[in-house]
């Protein structure tokens, strides 16, 4: 299914929209998102499975916000504005669902921080901090999963994967390799490598990386990393896209 | 502050490493300021071996993973009036979680067996029951409020204790986190 | 193939039927095929080749309804005797049956036609279901099939077609309730050259059967409601999602394909006109959400079987990108019908909101479960006790199930409503695409709960958050509550679980998942404290949080 580009290229002919984000009043790009027209204006929605430079994905469910005159909640990664639209980003209820998406994210698989290589440099991580969310209701579900270690340089631990699919969409968009993919369903769902197999033996991976850079968790790392010490160097993307926009 | 009745505090660490109480060490100097508005009646710093009916604050450290964890964390909610789960394995489980992927069995195994130097054998007496698996201890009993890190810092404490000491309640997401 | 080309066929067809003296139908639908149907066909169709007369007519039809009385055999004559009906008919009644045509009838096996579950019925979906041979062409045009098209596309423009269906107030059948007049007229006014008509007969909700009747019986009405479709919208390919698990249906939708094809009904130049309409099959591998329309698509893209964000609607960018009318098999097969007889003709049928008839698959305990049409704002009572034949066993009813995992239980109090998409909603349930699940006394509404939240959690693609984890988590608290081993503090959880399931998954499937928790809440809230275990230990802890 054809899904728009997250930064749409200049296309001749967009009308600027009015809008209201959080009351205040913002000019955008017809073809923008709720999301980059609140980024350019300093609002700061939280995200997870977004990331700028790849196609929404609409999955987290973090960037939730009330549209006014509508019963549903929208994406705001997926949703373009509209003229006179009132969104609300930030509201008691939003907070709420936010804290409960992560609280269902930690306790779905292992996402024990403090002996994580991403310790410090995880979005979940500062996400749960930066909502608030400081205990997990549910309980724990405590389902192993796999650990794959068979590549000479990258590991991937799916215990600590939410899902998000950056990976599978920077290969196949960006890299152009379609390694990765997801396979089974509901929370028995995992990112694989090559129809399952062995990321070592796979033989579509060129090793660029790109992947292990842009995973927000400590599921995809270098290996030879131990506790906190698992950088990621996202800032390729950003910088790939425009140059080849403007080619 | 002084003839203002000082306030009652209990701790204590079930599964855990009992960093978080070394951190609460770390207080250093603090401690004397806090020992001013503080009575400490039941902890593993102090020789009190009854935890009092009516204490107003509680501080547990720890997962609870045995049989005797789940008492300990009944008895401080049934006598604490506050009560915080101090520091990542209190919270989320943590690292003593890390074992509920496993059969009991197999962690038995590898505890006492494995990687015994002498004498391998399963301990047959004197130790808890454990627990199918460690859970945090608001998923045992009622907590109201929650310190994460791993160790929360010495500093994540002083701010928590100074703002319940002032009669506010704090947010400790604001000095300290999950894994910290 | 023109109307008179198509009259001369119906007519000769007609007319053959006409010279036969008795006629035999026995159903072949799956129900009664898998309780020896075909035996009793073969059986039946030996005797009558064998017979030196030659004057009966022995066919295998679709779905007769009652499927709980199957298999079942209904004997006609072309003169004014009365039908009679056989129930449980075996192979070694054949010889009984046959006879029967002249020796008069076999009591023993008597089905009476009097019952409600027959007379309170109102059939246009199910028209030609157990009267004509599904696998024959011929049958369906001598009812008076493919005469809408044929009209329509030589005759009427394709406004005409879509003035129609909006005129006749239909709404979607597949649980929405969307306008089918409004989805048609979104595609058809879209300027794109490439569009797509898709039926969507990935029918899955546990208990429901409507669709695979209407295909196993009447395949050919779906194809002409979707050759009518895409002349009103414009579209030149069509494609048929179907579910495996429906050998039958498929089997019988690819002999109709070929049949209506090779008649000029479908491909290219349909009636010589420059319409085209071209039907594909797809298969689906057995994944409920894959009934979401986002889904669906991407699965007939060869795509994993995941929903994506709406907006853009399939009506606006759909299968490859371009403008797709999605309805459901029921929504499809009342089109004919519709051109038949007119937008103004189905709007007098059923409610102001609701117009029209709906088909209900009847299940769980209740005396006669089978296939029923009914006229919408019928109440539930006349649907359970008159046509349903009430709870056996003496039993007391106690809820009602409508709209599958996305629906909810209703209690006795809610049996006088009537039946439409905005009653039920507004009861906490929904019209959902006619699963219809009777309950007794005996059954446990947690444990209804949890099966249909056992359900989701199997079913959820895995692509969002909410729905993923969130129909495991509500699953284990129903499963924790149900063996009684759940606090308050469980059930609290399970509420506030259920607000967030709902307000945030990203397609229907997750949306919709605790509405079988919360209908059952709304109006079974003791029997899920009764299974309550209180621990003071795990109240929630007052507000106050002064003593410290």
């Amino acid at each position: 299914m054809a899904r728009h580009p997250a930064t749409p290229a200049a296309a001749p002919k967009v009308r600027v929209v009015t809008l209201k984000i959080d009351g205040h009043d913002i000019g955008a790009r017809e073809d923008e998102t709720i999301l980059n027209a609140a980024n350019d204006n300093g609002i700061r929605i939280p995200t997870l499975c977004y990331l700028e430079g790849l196609s929404e994905w609409g999955a987290c469910r973090m960037c939730v916000v009330e549209v006014a005159g509508s019963p549903k909640l929208m994406t705001a990664c997926s949703t373009r504005v509209a003229e006179g639209m009132e969104v609300t980003t930030n509201s008691d209820r939003l907070q709420r669902y936010r804290r409960t998406i992560l609280e269902l994210l930690f306790a779905e698989r292992n996402h024990i921080c403090s002996v994580c290589v991403s310790n410090g440099h995880c979005e979940l991580q500062s996400l749960a901090r930066a909502c608030g969310m400081d205990h997990v209701r549910v309980p724990y579900r405590n389902a192993a999963y796999a650990v794959d270690s068979s590549h000479d340089l990258f590991r991937i631990d799916q215990n600590r994967c939410i899902l998000c699919t950056r990976c599978v969409r920077v290969c196949d968009e960006i890299e152009g390799a379609h390694t990765w993919d997801v396979m089974g369903r509901g929370v028995d769902s995992q990112v694989i490598t090559d129809l399952n197999q062995p990321w070592g033996q796979s033989t579509s991976c060129t090793g660029c990386s790109k992947c292990v850079q842009v995973c927000p968790t400590g599921a995809l790392v270098k290996k030879g990393t131990a506790a906190g010490e698992m950088e990621k160097q996202g800032g390729f993307l950003p910088y790939l896209t425009e140059m080849r926009g403007n080619r | 502050m002084s003839g203002a009745p000082k306030i009652t505090l209990a701790t204590a660490w079930l599964d855990g490493c009992s960093g978080c109480h070394m951190s609460f060490l770390d207080l250093d100097e603090r401690l004397i300021e806090l020992a001013e508005k503080v009575t400490i009646v039941y902890s593993p710093i102090v020789d009190t071996k009854e935890l009092p009916a009516g204490t107003d604050v509680g501080i547990l450290e720890g997962s609870v993973s045995t049989e005797e964890d789940l008492h300990k964390a009944r008895m401080f909610r049934e006598r604490c009036k506050f009560l915080i789960s101090l520091g990542d394995c209190a919270v989320s489980g943590n690292v003593p979680s890390m074992r509920n992927t496993y059969d009991l069995d197999d962690v038995f195994d590898r505890a006492f067996i494995e990687n015994a130097q002498a004498q391998p054998q399963r301990p047959s007496e004197s130790l808890p029951t454990l627990l199918d698996t460690a859970i945090p201890i608001h998923h045992a009993v009622a907590v109201d409020l929650f310190v994460q890190g791993c160790p929360p810092p010495a500093d994540a404490i002083w701010f928590v204790l100074t703002e319940l000491l002032a009669g506010r309640t704090p947010d400790p997401t604001q000095v300290t986190r999950f894994g910290a | 193939m023109n109307l008179h080309e198509l009259q001369v066929v119906a007519a000769e067809a007609n007319a053959k039927a006409n010279a036969q003296k008795r006629c035999v139908r026995v159903c072949m639908a799956a129900s009664c095929q898998s309780s020896g149907a075909g035996g009793v066909l073969k059986g039946l169709k030996s005797l009558a080749s064998s017979d030196a007369d030659h004057d009966v007519c022995v066919k295998g039809v679709g779905c007769m309804g009652l499927c709980s009385a199957g298999p079942l055999v209904r004997v006609s004559s072309a003169d004014d005797t009365p039908d009679r009906l056989y129930q449980h008919v075996q192979e070694k009644d054949a010889k009984e049956l046959f006879a029967s045509v002249d020796d008069g009838p076999v009591e023993r096996l008597a089905c009476s036609t009097d019952l409600p579950f027959f007379t309170r019925q109102k059939r246009i979906v199910l028209e030609n279901s157990g009267e004509i041979d599904p696998e024959q062409i011929d049958d369906y045009i001598a009812a008076g099939g493919y005469e809408p098209l044929v009209r329509a596309v030589t005759e009427m423009a394709p406004y005409d077609v879509l003035r129609n269906v909006t005129e006749s107030g239909l709404r979607g059948r597949g649980g929405g309730g969307y306008p089918a007049g409004l989805k048609w007229t979104t595609v058809a006014r879209s300027p794109e050259p490439d569009k797509y008509v898709i039926c969507n007969a990935d029918e899955g909700d546990p208990g429901a059967f409507m669709d695979r009747a209407v295909l196993e019986s009447d395949p050919h009405r779906v194809l002409e409601g979707m050759a009518l479709a895409a002349y009103a919208v414009g579209a030149q390919y069509g494609y048929i999602y179907i579910r495996a698990e429906y050998p039958l249906a498929v089997e019988r939708l690819e002999k109709a394909i070929k049949q209506a094809t090779k008649r000029g009904l479908l491909g290219h130049h349909i009636c010589d006109t420059p319409f085209s309409f071209e039907v594909e099959i797809r298969l689906g591998a057995g994944a409920f959400v894959c009934g979401e329309e986002t889904a669906l698509i991407a699965s007939i893209e060869g795509q994993r079987g995941q929903p994506n964000p709406r907006p853009p609607y399939p009506a606006d960018e759909g299968l490859w990108g371009c403008p797709t009318l999605i309805n459901n098999v029921e929504t499809l097969a009342n089109i004919p019908a519709i051109m038949r007889e007119g937008g103004e003709w189905f709007r007098s049928i059923g409610t102001e909101s609701s117009a029209g008839t709906k088909v209900f698959a009847l299940a769980g305990r209740i005396t006669h479960t089978g296939l029923i049409e009914v006229p919408m704002g019928i109440t539930l009572r006349e649907i359970i006790e008159e046509i349903g034949g009430g709870i056996p066993e003496g039993r007391k009813f106690k809820a009602v199930q409508t709209g599958g995992p996305s629906g909810g239980c209703l209690p006795e109090e809610h049996l006088d409503m009537p039946v439409d998409y905005d009653t039920l909603r507004s009861a906490g349930s929904i019209m959902g695409s006619g699963g219809m699940i009777v309950m007794d006394e005996t059954s446990s509404m947690v444990e209804v709960a949890r099966y249909f939240m056992e359900f989701c959690m199997t079913e959820s693609c895995g692509k969002c958050v909410p729905c993923r984890a969130g129909t495991a988590q509500m699953y284990e608290l129903l499963d924790k509550i149900a063996t009684s081993t759940g606090t308050p503090a469980d059930l609290q959880l399970l509420e506030q679980l259920c607000e967030v399931v709902q307000a945030c998954s990203l397609c229907g499937l997750g949306q919709t998942a605790p509405n079988p928790v919360l209908s059952t809440l709304r109006y079974f809230r003791h029997e899920y404290g009764e299974k309550l275990r209180p621990d003071p230990l795990l109240q929630p802890v007052a507000a106050e949080r002064n003593g410290k």
